[in-house]
């Protein structure tokens, strides 16, 4: 093959290349590119009316105004939780009330064929109130955010929304286009961190990937949203309470952006020190989407998406579950055993035993964590009925807990550590044991420390 | 080319073009479309048959150059310049061709098998846009095909020409950049001994290029794979 000399070659191409090279020709280079697209675009394209051109620029001047930019941000993202929660509570029970009957005729089936006891508890109560619960509580908020997401995304207004954002990243360290992968952690934060190859460099990146935990996903909107619901918006009138339950949810979604400001500021001082890069970000023109086609498409990706992970991961979680809550030591139970592992610490941060280890179980997907902390709180080892928002309160009120208990778990879930699925993601994409497990240690302890300062100022100050 | 194979296409572009639309019509394949930068991070592929001929079309990820800034930049580049796509439609925005047409020039840098889609032209003709095709034609020396992906307008000529360059009925002769005198005599002395390194399966003007710009990754990743035996494409490096 002849391969020494081949290599011989190579060097010496290499050397020649390297001895001709110079500082300014990457410049050079790319300017010539440009010059001669222009030229020929000049000779072959016509502007009929520039003025309607301009639109673009008029809609730009208000959209990223440095006046108006952030109340704009705000209030779209306002009205976008408004519309979810209070467009999702009817689809919800409805969905809740055809898994209650549909789970009638699979219990009568399992009678009918006399299946043994731990069968039905294990097909029944754990594998199928898992699923059921994530179908019902998750898919129709997902269903109603991620089209008007979409439609967003597709009008052009995100990009102007990275362009918002980059002057506060660039302030800290961090990259504008961080902005646009923690858009997409609003739907997964494991898809997320894919997204975030389009940061060319790799310092600018590693802090994207580090952060985009702290925007809540998917998974955690249901925990989000329904506890805000239920402790946050009390003796409220409906309208004024799903007004309260979104201003909360947004609050919540706001102190993340806030952790993600302050932790890339910190990461770009000490672990990861450097200036951000120059680069350009792309303003597309706003484009009318095409409604029916963008909803559509949202709603069947995400819709399919989710069933697809609530059969894969919830389910067999579920099942998990299910056989920890029955299986006996003695006279406890292997979950209980974990429960009252970790409950004393879980006081201390304004939470309990069951609400970490409802976390832990639900590392394989977040989605689970609030079927699992049910379980828990029943002990029949089965998940209930969601049918009832009340008679959910009323289990949660049972074991103890207040509105700094919801306050501290919502915090808890948006901080702590991100899911299986985007742990092995981040291996994956930066080859690193080290910085993946960066991205564990990292958001647990502000999680912890979080939760406990909020959990010791209201205790102290005697607010519950 | 061996019948039963099937032919290799890639979608190149600016992300925002409506690349993935464009897939999606072709295909017919389910696939979310982005609308900014980025969205398409892992190659869709897709297929379709025109004709008798069976397509595998690649939806490479959307890029402003492929001067390797990021790992999608190396991606899409890495592609056409090592699993040869028979055919690499540059997919541009009618709206902005000034800005999408850097990537186009630089493709055809790479490959003289490209056509050019001019998309969302029925949003340019809003706005007042005129377009010469032909013109544009004769400058670039490769197909220029005006197309509306989402509202399926030219894709049936799109198609044809796929077709009629793969039966070697149209022949290509893409638009090289010249760049300054001093960066021309650079590569003079360069290509000829480029030339005997790499023959005839990478463009040696192209690689020269690269190496004056300080980027010996691909020369490196050449003979890495022509020393495993890999003169050959390896297609399942990309799914």
């Amino acid at each position: 093959m002849g391969t020494n000399n081949e290599l011989k070659q190579y060097d010496e191409i290499i050397n020649l290349a390297n001895s001709l090279s110079s500082d300014n020709l990457r410049d050079e280079i790319v300017t010539n590119i440009y010059e001669q697209s222009k030229s020929i675009c000049n000779q072959t394209i016509r502007y009929q009316s520039p003025e309607k051109l301009r639109q673009t620029e008029k809609l730009d001047r208000i959209f990223t105004s440095k006046i108006f930019g952030f109340p704009i941000m705000l209030a779209m993202l306002g009205v976008v939780f408004y519309i979810t929660i209070a467009g999702a509570n009817y689809p919800s029970s409805l969905l809740a009330n055809l898994f209650n009957w549909f789970e009638g005729y699979l219990t009568m089936f399992f009678h009918w064929i006399h299946a043994p006891e731990w069968l039905y508890g294990v097909i029944v109560l754990g594998l199928y109130r898992g699923t059921a619960w994530v179908v019902s509580v998750m898919l129709p908020p997902m269903a109603i955010f991620f089209p008007m997401f979409a439609l967003l995304e597709n009008y052009g207004y995100l990009p102007r929304v990275a362009f918002n954002l980059d002057r506060l990243f660039k302030r800290v360290g961090a990259h504008g286009k961080q902005a646009l992968s923690m858009a997409m952690g609003f739907g997964c934060n494991a898809a997320a961190i894919l997204s975030t190859r389009i940061i060319e460099s790799p310092r600018e990146r590693m802090i994207a990937i580090l952060t985009n935990n702290f925007v809540p996903c998917n998974g955690r909107w249901p925990t989000l949203i329904l506890l805000s619901s239920l402790f946050m918006a009390v003796g409220l009138p409906k309208t004024m309470g799903t007004f309260v339950t979104a201003a909360v949810v947004m609050g919540i979604v706001l102190f993340g952006i806030v952790v993600t400001y302050f932790v890339s500021w910190a990461l770009s001082k000490t672990l990861l020190r450097g200036v951000p890069t120059h680069y350009t970000l792309e303003l597309p023109p706003y484009r009318i989407p095409k409604f029916w086609q963008t909803v559509l498409r949202a709603t069947l990706d995400k819709s399919l998406f989710v069933l697809k992970r609530a059969v894969v991961i919830a389910a067999p979680a579920g099942m998990l579950t299910w056989v920890a809550a029955n299986i006996m030591i003695g006279d406890t139970s292997i979950l209980m055993y974990i429960v009252q592992f970790f409950d004393p610490f879980g006081q201390l941060l304004g939470l309990d035993g069951y609400i970490l280890t409802a976390f832990l179980f639900g590392l394989p997907a977040n989605e689970i964590v609030l079927p699992i902390l049910l379980m828990g709180y029943l002990s029949t080892g089965a998940m209930t009925e969601v049918e009832e928002l009340s008679a959910i309160k009323h289990i949660f009120v049972d074991h103890g807990w207040t509105w700094l208990t919801a306050l501290n778990m919502m915090l808890f879930s948006l901080l702590h550590f991100p899911c299986g699925t985007t742990m092995l993601n981040i291996y994956k994409e930066t080859h690193s044991k080290k910085w993946t497990f960066v991205a564990f240690a990292l958001p647990t302890s502000i999680a912890i420390v979080v939760t406990l300062i909020v959990a010791q100022v209201v205790r102290g100050f005697g607010w519950v | 080319m061996n019948q039963k194979q099937t032919i290799k296409i890639a979608l190149a572009g600016n992300p925002n073009v409506g690349k993935s639309t464009l897939f999606n019509t072709l295909t017919g394949l389910k696939q979310h479309t982005g609308n900014w930068p980025g969205k398409t991070v892992i190659l869709a592929k897709g297929s379709f048959s025109y004709k008798g001929k069976d397509y595998t079309i690649y939806d490479l990820p959307g890029t402003y150059s492929l001067l390797s800034n990021s790992t999608d930049e190396e991606v899409a580049r890495d592609f056409i310049v090592f699993e040869k796509p028979d055919i690499t439609i540059v997919v541009l925005d009618a709206t902005t061709i000034e800005r999408n047409l850097n990537l186009a020039l630089q493709v055809m840098e790479i490959t003289d098998q490209v056509i050019i889609c001019i998309n969302l032209i029925d949003e340019a003709k809003k706005k007042g846009i005129i377009i010469n095709e032909n013109v544009m034609m004769d400058k670039l020396g490769v197909p220029v095909i005006k197309i509306s992906a989402r509202n399926k307008v030219g894709i049936n000529l799109l198609l044809d020409t796929i077709d009629r360059m793969i039966t070697g009925n149209i022949s290509t002769t893409p638009y090289q950049i010249k760049y300054s005198n001093e960066v021309e005599e650079k590569l003079k002395q360069l290509i000829p001994k480029m030339d005997k390194i790499v023959g005839d399966d990478i463009s040696p003007r192209w690689l020269a290029l690269r190496l004056l710009d300080g980027d010996e990754s691909i020369l490196k990743t050449y003979m890495r794979r022509k020393q495993m035996g890999e003169g050959e494409e390896k297609s399942d490096g990309y799914k």
